[in-house]
């Protein structure tokens, strides 16, 4: 158990690619961090330099009180969960699982106790004399975490665990981490690039873009109050809408815009808060047209045009409304439904 | 060819028999010609049948050889093959796998001019460099020795090049992770790089076995010393008789006896051998 310290960390490879560009996070002992960016923003290289399997160009590590900057990977008491899982191809899963204790030199009697003790965790008691490749996806992605598990380590580190397994297992395994994260209090750090996964998993959330974290809060914080465009473009889903400020006052049907911090240009609007029908608040009302209807169960989406400009615009409301494809939608949407950002700087404004 | 019409299934099955037949027939003949007294085979109509002379022939060619042509025997000549053989294809292999896990997973200065250097020499087979291989053997000391006979066939760059590829298909997780479970360079080659690579080295066992087997010039050079012929160059002393009707049967009988081991080689590999070079593994 301990926490981890970035400060100042960077990574640049040579021809002066600038992968990493100055990280500072402080996660706690015990607690669930998620990277979370598109791909190429540097998440999964600021993983692999915490682990130990790049060099930090620049800055400081902390595991617990350690400057780890320089220690091998198996010096800084981390485990790793590898996105393609990585078990020993030739190994039975209990050697898998047995192998970073034998080279720690654990007593045969000790690793016994706790090859058994994880896999009864992770429920793999009866694979452990099969290899990998007789095992699904599912049970491979266990393995791995066994692996981790076994090692006790000071902190968790995973790398896009869940992106080789199929929709359904991935919400299973995505609960299973949760949990046992729970129960075992390790500080855990964990990549990914699902948004959704994001919000679920983490007590934190970290959003990175191109090497820089954009904002570090928790999910709800993030959902509630994105610090930039791109976080509110990247977190929730639908994407949020982003409708410039111009336009909905020249619509202006409310004083309500007037509040708005000085030098917003640009209004985000999440797709369920445009309701189709007037609420008891002060409200804005756009009229727009339905371009798509699409049907997803409990709830829907509705792809419209704004009235009088080419502005598309999603909606989502819970079942499925009697609408039409080419019928004129009137929406409404409150006051604290609005997200004022300027665009020219990308960030939120009255900050 | 996905199309099962029994006429296709006909042709392919002629088709397959000629061609055991064409390949076959000659090892029959060879096997024919030693069971019979030597003049049977130079009638000129040949005997499809086994004669009488078989344990007579495989009786003198393995305890006594053939004094008159100069030839030891035959268990002298296949016990050199042997050891020759076994040196060259575990040579190779130990050598080759060593230099490309230097070149794979390790970043030095002049990595691709090492490897470079070591695919150029593709093109210096012994038979290219025979004359100056000769003279450093000679000065060496090396002549009628084992090393000799060895050590000049072992590096390989075929080899080397075919763990290298193989060794850039392993997922580099498996370093990784191996790294993160507090293996160092050697374990991760011990533990993991060389069981994953068991078919390969099958594979490449079964080739380099063969390849020095049935050398020939190198063994022909530095050998003067009927101690260390092997089985190759004693076939070939059994037939340089010119002023004597040669003994075909006792030749034969050589030959036979020459193709066994690399026959059994094959059938006992023949599993890995066709995994090692079909299927990968990981």
């Amino acid at each position: 158990m301990a926490s981890i310290t970035l400060e100042g960390l960077r990574k640049t490879y040579t021809g002066d690619v600038h992968a990493v560009k100055g990280i500072d996070l402080a996660i706690e002992d015990g607690e669930f961090v998620v990277l979370v960016g598109p791909s190429g923003c540097g998440k999964s290289t600021l993983l692999r330099m915490v682990a130990g399997l790049e060099t930090i160009t620049d800055g400081t590590l902390k595991i617990g009180d350690r400057v780890v900057n320089n220690l091998e990977p198996a010096e800084r008491d981390i485990a790793m969960v590898f996105q393609n899982y990585a078990l020993y191809p030739h190994m039975t899963v209990y050697n898998n699982l047995a192998y970073g204790l034998k080279n720690r030199g654990f007593k045969k009697l000790e690793i016994e106790e706790r090859v058994r003790k994880a896999a009864k965790m992770l429920e793999i008691e009866e694979y452990l004399d099969r290899k990998p490749r007789k095992l699904s996806g599912g049970q491979r992605q266990r393995v791995a975490m066994g692996r981790a598990l076994v090692r006790e380590p000071a902190a968790f580190l995973f790398d896009e665990p869940l992106s080789n397994l199929d929709a359904k297992l991935r919400v299973q395994m995505r609960v299973e981490i949760k949990q046992l994260q729970r129960r075992l209090k390790t500080t855990s750090l964990y990549v990914t690039h699902d948004q959704l996964e994001a919000m679920t998993l983490g007590d934190r959330l970290v959003v990175l873009s191109a090497g820089k974290i954009e904002q570090v809060g928790t999910p709800m914080e993030i959902y509630a109050r994105p610090a930039s465009m791109f976080v509110a473009g990247f977190i929730g889903s639908p994407a949020m809408n982003m409708v410039p400020l111009e336009y909905l006052q020249t619509r202006g049907t409310h004083d309500l815009l007037n509040d708005l911090p000085a030098d917003t240009d640009t209004v985000g609007i999440r797709p369920d808060d445009m309701r189709l029908s007037p609420p008891d608040a002060p409200h804005l009302i756009v009229d727009s047209t339905l371009e798509l209807f699409e049907a997803a169960g409990a709830e829907s989406h509705l792809y419209v045009r704004l009235a009088d400009s080419d502005q598309p615009t999603v909606i989502r409301v819970s079942g499925q409304p009697p609408v039409k494809e080419g019928e004129t939608l009137r929406f409404y949407v409150t006051r604290e439904a609005l997200h004022p950002f300027n665009s020219a700087i990308g960030l939120r404004t009255g900050d | 060819m996905v199309e099962r019409r029994p006429f296709l299934n006909i042709l392919t099955h002629l088709v397959l028999i000629a061609g055991v037949l064409i390949v076959a027939f000659p090892v029959y003949v060879a096997f024919i010609a030693s069971t019979h007294e030597p003049s049977a085979f130079v009638r000129g109509v040949l005997p499809l049948l086994p004669g009488d002379n078989m344990f007579a022939s495989y009786r003198q060619m393995l305890s006594s050889g053939w004094q008159v042509g100069g030839t030891p025997p035959v268990w002298l000549m296949l016990g050199n093959s042997l050891i020759m053989a076994l040196t060259i294809a575990i040579g190779k292999i130990a050598i080759s796998i060593i230099s490309a896990f230097a070149i794979v997973y390790f970043r030095f200065p002049f990595r691709m001019l090492a490897f470079w250097i070591i695919f150029i020499t593709l093109m210096l087979p012994v038979e290219v460099r025979i004359i100056p291989t000769y003279a450093v053997v000679a000065n060496l000391g090396m002549l009628n020795s084992y090393a000799g006979l060895t050590l000049p066939l072992i590096a390989s760059a075929t080899a080397t090049f075919l763990f290298r590829q193989f060794f850039m298909t392993v997922p580099e997780e498996l370093m990784e992770a191996s790294r993160v479970d507090g293996a160092g360079p050697m374990k991760f080659f011990k533990d993991i790089l060389l069981p994953v690579s068991i078919t390969n080295i099958a594979a490449l066992f079964v080739i380099m076995f063969i390849y020095g087997w049935v050398q020939y010039l190198w063994p022909l050079l530095v050998t003067t010393d009927e101690d260390f012929y092997t089985i190759v160059l004693g076939i070939k002393r059994l037939m340089a008789s010119s002023d004597r009707v040669p003994a075909w049967n006792l030749i034969m009988a050589t030959v036979t006896l020459a193709m066994l081991p690399p026959v059994l080689v094959v059938l006992f590999m023949q599993k890995l051998f066709v995994k090692g070079l079909t299927e990968t593994e990981k």
